[in-house]
């Protein structure tokens, strides 16, 4: 016979308010396999924690319920309470009489009324609840990074440190990201590239990492403790083995006379057909654009093959395949700027001399395509006014995304800034919807653009720009005076939104991790949970995640560092025990739970006799990857497939005690 | 988030001989006066296209821009009438003039999406003559230069030019009414348009690519604030000069009036003779297709377009 003990919690007056307690209490004593039932103002407390263990032992109960919070709140509190006096912790359950009755309700015997019901309900859950253990797994301690702009680098180095190896993955030539575009960053206007290539070397010369540039993930199988990865390294054609980075290819490269687009200059400067992204790349190991390359659209050229003194050029080379064993995944793929083409009032993408945040970083930096001068792309002229508007595509529900880019307020001060220090007797005038400069150091640095740099901030909107005589004229309003306002300038930078770089779908597919409708991945709890995915073992740092600036990014890949040390610091990984069970006896291996099952965890199985044939083939769940979702138990036509500590039957009792 | 419109759907039925187009007509009434010409070149195009205009008989006046600027239902339960007398025809509507197009589909996006109006509209039954106001908001409203350019195709018309008008320099002049607000007109890239551009140069001129083509024209202040109307005149005209303009195409009637009638008050404020013609794009593609000066028109400007136009093109008399 079951023995359950029943505990109302007041919650100050957060439910006491609302429900009758003790009547709660009393009707609950009088159901059937309830031996204690009592009320108590605060449960969660110490002395209430006690009165469950006291009531366990009195009473020698066979299970508890606790009538207060979400289970989300305390269950993990009340469990422990109950395991330190020797009650199996999943033989507890909670009564949410909380945020699902009192906090909604307001007639108080209605809400009362309901509060008993959910309280019996789990009453009759706790009468079928098993006692449970937790799955233990051994854990690979091994950690993959997937993409190597700032958050990659700074997750990389802080488990390398932490003395674990790590896999560094980066599409790109080189790692780096999008820092290192950047001339110098906000508010204490550090070049971006002296503060970052000493990390870079940092990952290249770290004994515990293994980096793969020029390569993509192609395939992740496995769960957390135990993936298994495949990585694409795309054909270099010059072997990384070989190569000294001398450079004497690139030099001689004849593309480089056709002016290829340089990806790294966004498109404002120009690179030959073997190239590296920017003088300091990590790996200083040049890559061949084989599109663009003479040798592999024309079939003959090879200059690059002769002048090389080490022999490293490799045509032949394919793309190849390797596979890692890693215990943890941290995504660190980061973000791209959408385009203007959306905006036909700013000439969408139509006018040189209209460009992005990150071009004009290309042209105030000192390695940038104009050695730092703020020249204009159209015909290499210094610019005397520059143009910039602020949430091009932020904010803007109409045309773009409704949410705040966050990082733009702060570069558009910055940009005003350094032209200023460019070229003196420029102008600068900034259209702005309203300055967002949250941060350390961060309003000083904008106020400091306005006061002393004399940047000129307008408050308003651009209607429109186009071209006359060679000039950009620019439109707009300012909101302040009330007046039309008309700049002529020489270059107009568009603060255009931030979105996740592409393939974040495919990602998101291959590591089962959800994203937003914008495409950023989602963490699995906005404030508690802000580093970790809905998949264990999983991970997320830097713009991946939402538009972050480089601390913020820095923060958040030091923090997703810190999760994977305390999987690899545990012996081993505990984990949930309420996961899906298969019957082997009535499954029929229609496999319907195989196709349902979104973590991948239904393996199969087959089933002998003793002298070894093969009876049939039945479902598995691996209880590494099994989150507990209950997708395939819906799925199985002949219940075969319960889940553990929600089972059918509990399920059953808990729906035929609504009807009491 | 692509601005990239879509297009309502016409039924098209493809014959031996080719598209086979027929729509209810909506002329609205300037076609019958200030814009009497547009109505003619109108007529003429669609004869050399073969496309056939119904006219939708017993149409009223759309309330064009006064209407609405006073009331919100009165507007709607004009465009309800004639969405319903055209439901009649059982095809889609095809109208010239901007300001038509423009309420029209209006009146239609209302009657869809908002219920309280649909409820309101349904209480005059006088109006509908016996049409039930939910099929009101599907009916199709089509502009032509959407359905020249869509449905047709610039292909096929530029197949068809016998008099090409290349080496004569054109500003396409859309206004407002053709493409705002952008989520009801649903009318090419809204800040900017390219359906006339892409015809025009199907007939052989080159387009400019100039700054006011979806600027205000000032419209019906013509009559309140002429001032105002001749520097936005001024403005627009200026422009298109500067970028080589030897013509301005335009959709719209209002735009017409504003841009040709009052050119000589644009011309007293900026001290300067504009003497820019003002053509409707109905105007130099049935030109371009054979049609005769006197069949759309052309005479029956302020600023003269005959002498441009006839020095790139043979034009019949």
């Amino acid at each position: 016979m079951p023995r359950i003990g029943v505990f109302v919690c007041h919650c100050g007056v957060n439910i006491a308010a609302t429900v009758d307690v003790e009547r709660v209490k009393d009707e609950l004593a009088k159901h059937p396999g309830v031996v204690y039932s009592t009320d108590y103002r605060y449960v969660c407390s110490d002395p209430g924690q006690k009165l469950i263990q006291d009531a366990i032992r009195e009473h020698n109960l066979t299970g508890v319920v606790v009538a207060a919070c979400s289970p989300c709140m305390h269950e993990a509190t009340f469990r422990t309470a109950c395991a330190s006096v020797g009650l199996n912790p999943y033989l507890c359950e909670m009564a949410n009489i909380r945020e699902h009755c009192s906090w909604v309700h307001q007639d108080k015997e209605a809400a009362t009324r309901k509060a008993i019901e959910l309280t019996r309900i789990m009453v009759e859950k706790v009468k079928r609840n098993q006692e449970l253990y937790p799955i233990y797994i051994d854990v690979t301690k091994r950690a993959l990074v997937i993409g190597g702009g700032i958050a990659g680098i700074q997750a990389a180095l802080d488990i390398a440190d932490g003395g674990y190896d790590v896999v560094l993955v980066e599409r790109e030539p080189s790692i780096g990201g999008h820092m290192a575009q950047l001339s110098e960053t906000f508010p204490t206007l550090d070049c971006s590239q002296c503060i970052l290539t000493p990390k870079m070397v940092q990952v290249r010369q770290h004994q515990k990492i293994k980096l793969y540039t020029y390569s993509v993930v192609e395939d992740v199988r496995g769960y957390i403790g135990n993936f298994e990865v495949t990585i694409r390294k795309k054909a270099r054609s010059v072997r990384e083995d070989l190569c000294t980075g001398c450079g004497l290819c690139m030099q001689r490269c004849p593309a480089r006379r056709d002016g290829i687009p340089s990806e790294f200059d966004r498109g404002l400067g120009t690179r030959p057909a073997i190239y590296t992204p920017f003088p300091q790349a990590v790996p200083n190991v040049p890559v061949i654009d084989r599109e663009h390359c003479r040798y592999f659209t024309e079939g003959k050229c090879r200059v690059c093959e002769r002048v090389c003194p080490v022999k490293a050029i490799d045509y032949e080379q394919q793309d190849e395949f390797v596979t890692e064993r890693v215990g943890a995944i941290i995504v660190a793929t980061g973000y791209e700027l959408i385009s203007p083409s959306l905006y036909g009032e700013y000439g969408s993408g139509r006018f040189k001399d209209v460009i992005d945040g990150l071009q004009f970083e290309r042209l105030l930096s000192a390695s940038g395509p104009t050695g730092g001068k703020v020249l204009r792309p159209s015909d290499g002229k210094e610019a005397k006014v520059v143009v910039f508007i602020a949430c091009v595509g932020s904010r803007d529900r109409a045309k773009g995304i409704p949410y705040c880019s966050k990082i733009c307020c702060m570069y558009i001060a910055k940009h005003a800034l350094l032209f200023k220090h460019r070229v003196h007797d420029g102008e600068s005038y900034v259209f702005y919807m309203d300055i967002r400069a949250g941060g350390k150091g961060y309003d000083e640095f904008v106020r400091r653009a306005i006061e002393e740099e004399g940047a000129c901030y307008i408050r308003g909107r651009v209607s429109r720009i186009y071209e006359s005589n060679g000039k950009l004229i620019v439109k707009g309003m300012d909101t302040l005076s009330g007046k039309l306002i008309e700049v002529e300038a020489d270059i107009v930078v568009l603060a255009t939104a931030m979105r996740p770089s592409d393939g974040f779908e495919e990602l998101a597919r291959k590591l089962r991790i959800p994203y937003d409708e914008y495409g950023f991945f989602s963490e699995a709890h906005p404030k508690l949970r802000p580093v970790e995915t809905t998949t264990a073992g999983v991970f997320l740092a830097g713009a991946c995640q939402a538009p972050k600036d480089i601390p913020e990014s820095v923060a958040q890949a030091s923090a997703a560092a810190s999760k994977v040390l305390g999987i690899f610091g545990a012996p081993r990984i505990e984990r949930e025990p309420t996961i899906a069970v298969v019957n082997e006896t009535t499954c029929t291996g229609c496999f319907d739970c195989e196709r349902v099952c979104p973590y991948n965890a239904v393996e199969r199985k087959e089933i002998r006799d003793r002298r070894g044939n093969l009876i049939k083939v039945v479902s598995s769940v691996n209880p590494g990857l099994c989150e507990g979702c209950g997708a395939c138990v819906a799925a199985c036509r002949n219940k075969s497939v319960d889940l553990r500590g929600f089972s059918d039957e509990q399920i059953f009792a808990q729906l035929s005690a609504i009807a009491i | 988030m692509s601005t990239h419109m879509k297009h309502n759907t016409v039924e098209v039925t493809n014959t031996m001989s080719g598209i086979n187009l027929k729509f209810a007509y909506y002329p609205g009434c300037s076609l019958s006066g200030t814009a009497v010409e547009y109505g003619m070149s109108t007529k003429a195009l669609c004869n050399l296209l073969e496309i056939e205009l119904e006219e939708i008989p017993d149409w009223i006046c759309c309330g064009a821009t006064p209407a609405h600027a006073i009331r919100t239902l009165f507007p709607i339960a004009l465009g309800a009438r004639n969405l319903a007398l055209a439901a009649k025809l059982k095809m889609p509507i095809l109208t010239v003039c901007a300001a038509c197009f423009n309420r029209l589909k209006f009146a239609a996006h209302e009657l869809k999406h908002n219920s309280a109006v649909r409820e309101k509209i349904s209480q005059l039954p006088e109006l509908l003559d016996g049409c039930k106001v939910e099929q009101l908001g599907d009916i199709n409203v089509l502009h032509l230069l959407s359905v020249l350019h869509d449905i047709y195709g610039v292909e096929r018309i530029k197949g068809m030019v016998k008099h090409s008008l290349s080496g004569l320099k054109v500003a396409c002049y859309y206004g407002c009414l053709l493409v705002r607000p952008p989520k009801v007109m649903q009318f090419d890239d809204p800040e900017n348009p390219q359906l006339m551009d892409r015809l025009i140069e199907a007939i052989g001129a080159e387009t400019v690519d100039w700054a006011y083509k979806v600027e205000c024209c000032g419209a019906s202040l013509a009559l309140s604030r002429s001032e105002l109307v001749a520097e936005r005149v001024h403005l627009i005209l200026s422009d298109a000069k500067a970028r080589g303009a030897q013509v301005i195409c335009v959709a719209c009637p209002l735009c017409h009036v504003n841009l040709d009638v009052y050119q000589v008050d644009a011309d007293a404020k900026a001290g300067q003779k504009h003497d820019m013609p003002i053509v409707y794009f109905t105007q130099l593609i049935a030109l371009a297709l054979g049609a005769s000066v006197g069949e759309v028109g052309l005479n029956k400007h302020m600023i003269n377009p005959i002498p441009v136009l006839s020095a790139v093109l043979k034009v019949t008399g």
